[in-house]
């Protein structure tokens, strides 16, 4: 790629028109060429405290949002940029649609959307919305990245698939190729169980055992009595679980019949994010993002960071502020957006995917980072993570 | 005078011979700075020196090295013979990287976390200036002919071309992600800047700062998301560049003059930092993850001894 030079002093009329003959930008310092970024979320009925361990993070997205608008802005007074972030926050009984046709639409071309899969559909169906990129940074489900996909909506956060392959990968690496799976009773347990289903096949390994769980989720009466009974079944190496709000999930570890670790979604994790993580400079972003927040960077934090700094960087490539050059540039392989885990990030054009590295993690410390060293690809080792071009259902691309 | 330079010279090579160079390695796990006698290939001893020690330099005249020691939020300065800590600077918070002009008088540091590149001068340990740079500054360095200080900034994606009479960016170059190193050829004419996420290195013309070339690097059995440049060097008569490759565990040498990708040697996991012997006839590698420290002979072009040092080897500096 060329650089593209900025002068902070005089000629710049001159070098904007040899900019313009040789494809290189220049840019004034003043006036500011301003990108608007719209920012929506609503707010979500809090689950009941499964403990009182870890506090209630609110407003989960918003200060990766606002973070990244100070590292654009940083770089936008040098290249004679500003970006600005204006966020819409829908009461629980608010809709959605309304906010966004109202003060939303026809105002701004970028969106970052901390929306659950069916809210953030409808927004994205909207008329206006065609003329927007919409930023998924709250979703894992898969049916939006495939059946569901829309030509206008990229996906931040990994997909359930990324996940269960990454913590297959991992699982095949250290040999536990039996796995007893324990699936909550709410659809999105469902999902991830049968994302995990799909790595198992993927990887050849053998489910020897499925469980859904269905008895109390009281810690007090959970812990020692049920869980030995329960998870009394074949032998297997693993125990995986599916419980996305992790409702149960935290009381199997120790307490299984047999002594087997627990993976899935408690105990070793798959995430885009984890404050246990500091290589490649995530270190750097942990000590802003908590000087800024005051707590750690959460996954829909760092989810709706890499969206505005996406549209960032795009912008500050292109030296636009419109949605044709920066859509173009978003979804190109010219993108290499930088998210702190060690190599670059880039969209899969087939799916509107952010293809990034799998963190797998305990508690308090990161076990390992996936794509595992191993698995191979022809074209990018993340493309091992999750549903790969041949694999795809969605059709926008076609 | 002339008698005295004969004398001093003649001093000088006759200690060059008698003690061999000495290799300084910062361990950022290990707190410590690991001393290696290169021409025995062996560890010497290993001393602590604080918490997360990073960059590393020595000054011109090879009496002190300045250890940025990024969790203690100081640059110590310790005494190369009896390798005790003989003063702090005041480096602001976490430093990694820095940079010493060519008279060793002032020294630049970036500071990371607060996106500033900080002015030191080191008789007076104080501060003299802070500038404001792009996010995450990181690679710096001053030229020979000490008209420009660089900092380039890792989020940003910047160079920022600073003039060192005024301490005040003069222009911006935006660069390919995630610029990591920048180093000047011997004449001042280029600078070389390394792109970490796009695995590339751009040279530019100083004088019209311009873009000269953007080298990649293509490697056999080697996926590009893991060629990730970092440290680079450029001998005196720029007849070859050598470029750490990081995680794909390579050094790149590159035709100085027609930028083309001579050869590719392995060395560790995840290499770094790179320096030359005083003679430039053996090339230093600090290999982060297999936690050693490689020899390349650069004559035969050979990776000849690594040598274990200590956990992540980061920062290497040599002595004469």
């Amino acid at each position: 790629m060329r650089p593209i030079k900025l002068c902070t002093q005089t000629i710049i009329q001159f070098f904007i028109i040899v900019g313009h003959l040789g494809g290189v930008g220049v840019v004034d310092a003043k006036p500011k060429q301003v990108v608007a970024i719209a920012y929506i979320s609503q707010e979500q009925a809090t689950p009941p405290a499964l403990s009182n361990l870890d506090p209630i993070v609110k407003g989960k997205g918003l200060l990766g949002a606002e973070l990244a608008i100070s590292d654009n802005n940083t770089t936008g007074q040098f290249t004679g940029q500003q970006f600005v972030l204006k966020k819409f926050n829908v009461p629980p009984d608010g809709s959605v649609v309304d906010v966004f046709n109202k003060a939303i639409a026809d105002k701004f071309s970028y969106l970052v959307s901390l929306l659950p899969a069916g809210q953030m559909l409808s927004i994205a169906d909207l008329p206006a919305a065609q003329k927007m990129i919409l930023f998924d940074a709250a979703t894992t489900d898969d049916a939006l990245r495939n059946e569901q996909c829309r030509a206008n909506v990229l996906h931040i956060l990994p997909s359930r698939a990324m996940r269960a392959d990454a913590l297959a990968q991992y699982m095949m690496k250290k040999r536990w190729t039996k796995w007893f799976l324990v699936v909550g009773r709410r659809s999105e347990d469902q999902l991830f169980a049968e994302a995990i289903k799909r790595s198992a096949k993927r990887f050849n390994m053998s489910l020897v055992a499925e469980k859904v769980w269905e008895h109390t989720y009281d810690a007090r009466r959970t812990a020692q009595s049920d869980v030995a009974v329960f998870s009394q079944v074949d032998d297997y190496d693993v125990l995986v679980v599916a419980d996305e709000r992790g409702e149960f999930g935290e009381y199997l570890d120790y307490r299984t019949w047999l002594p087997r670790p627990v993976i899935g979604t408690q105990g070793l994790i798959a995430t885009a994010w984890h404050r246990t993580h500091e290589q490649w400079g995530a270190v750097q972003i942990q000590n802003r993002f908590k000087e800024q927040a005051g707590r750690w960077m959460e996954e829909q934090d760092y989810a709706a960071y890499l969206a505005v700094r996406a549209v960032g960087e795009a912008a500050a490539r292109t030296q636009s502020n419109e949605l044709k050059p920066i859509k173009e540039y978003l979804v190109s392989e010219k993108l290499t957006l930088q998210g702190y885990k060690g190599t670059p990030l880039s969209f899969r054009a087939w799916d509107g995917q952010l293809r990034q590295p799998v963190l797998l993690s305990a508690p308090r410390s990161l076990v390992a980072v996936a794509p595992i060293e191993g698995f191979l690809h022809p074209k990018t080792e993340l493309d091992t993570l999750g549903y790969d071009q041949p694999e795809s259902h969605c059709q926008w691309r076609k | 005078m002339l008698e005295k330079n004969i004398v001093t010279l003649l001093l000088f090579a006759l200690t060059a011979t008698a003690h061999a160079e000495t290799v300084f390695v910062t361990l950022e796990k290990d707190n410590a700075l690991a001393v290696v006698d290169p021409i025995a290939g062996k560890l010497i001893k290993t001393v602590p020196v604080g918490q997360r020690p990073r960059g590393i330099a020595i000054s011109p005249d090879n009496k002190f090295l300045y250890v940025a020691v990024s969790d203690d939020n100081t640059i110590k300065i310790i005494d190369v013979e009896t390798l005790k800590e003989v003063g702090k600077l005041p480096s602001g918070e976490d430093p990694e990287t820095f940079a010493l002009n060519p008279a060793g008088d002032t020294l630049y540091v970036s500071n990371e976390d607060d996106s500033l590149v900080t002015v030191i001068d080191i008789a007076k340990r104080k501060a003299i200036k802070q500038i404001k740079v792009g996010v995450e500054p990181e690679g710096i360095t001053v030229s020979p002919d000490n008209r420009w200080l660089i900092s380039a900034s890792e989020t940003t994606n910047m160079l920022h071309w600073i003039d060192t009479k005024t301490n005040a960016i003069v222009e911006n170059t935006l660069v390919d992600p995630r610029p990591r190193a920048a180093s000047f050829t011997a004449d001042s004419q280029q600078l070389w800047v390394s792109s970490e996420m796009a695995g590339t290195l751009m040279v530019f013309d100083v004088k019209t700062r311009q873009l000269i070339k953007t080298i990649s690097f293509n490697v056999t059995g080697v996926t590009n998301d893991k060629i990730q440049p970092v440290g680079v060097v450029i001998d005196k008569q720029r007849r070859r560049a050598y470029i750490a490759l990081g995680p794909a565990n390579r050094v790149a040498v590159v035709n100085a003059q027609t930028y083309e990708l001579e050869n590719v040697l392995l060395v560790g996991s995840r290499v770094w930092n790179l320096a030359f012997s005083p003679d430039e006839k053996h090339l230093y590698t600090t290999n982060g993850v297999s936690n050693d420290l490689s020899i390349v002979d650069l004559e035969s072009q050979t990776v000849t001894k690594s040598i274990g040092v200590g956990t992540y080897p980061w920062g290497v500096a040599v002595k004469p």
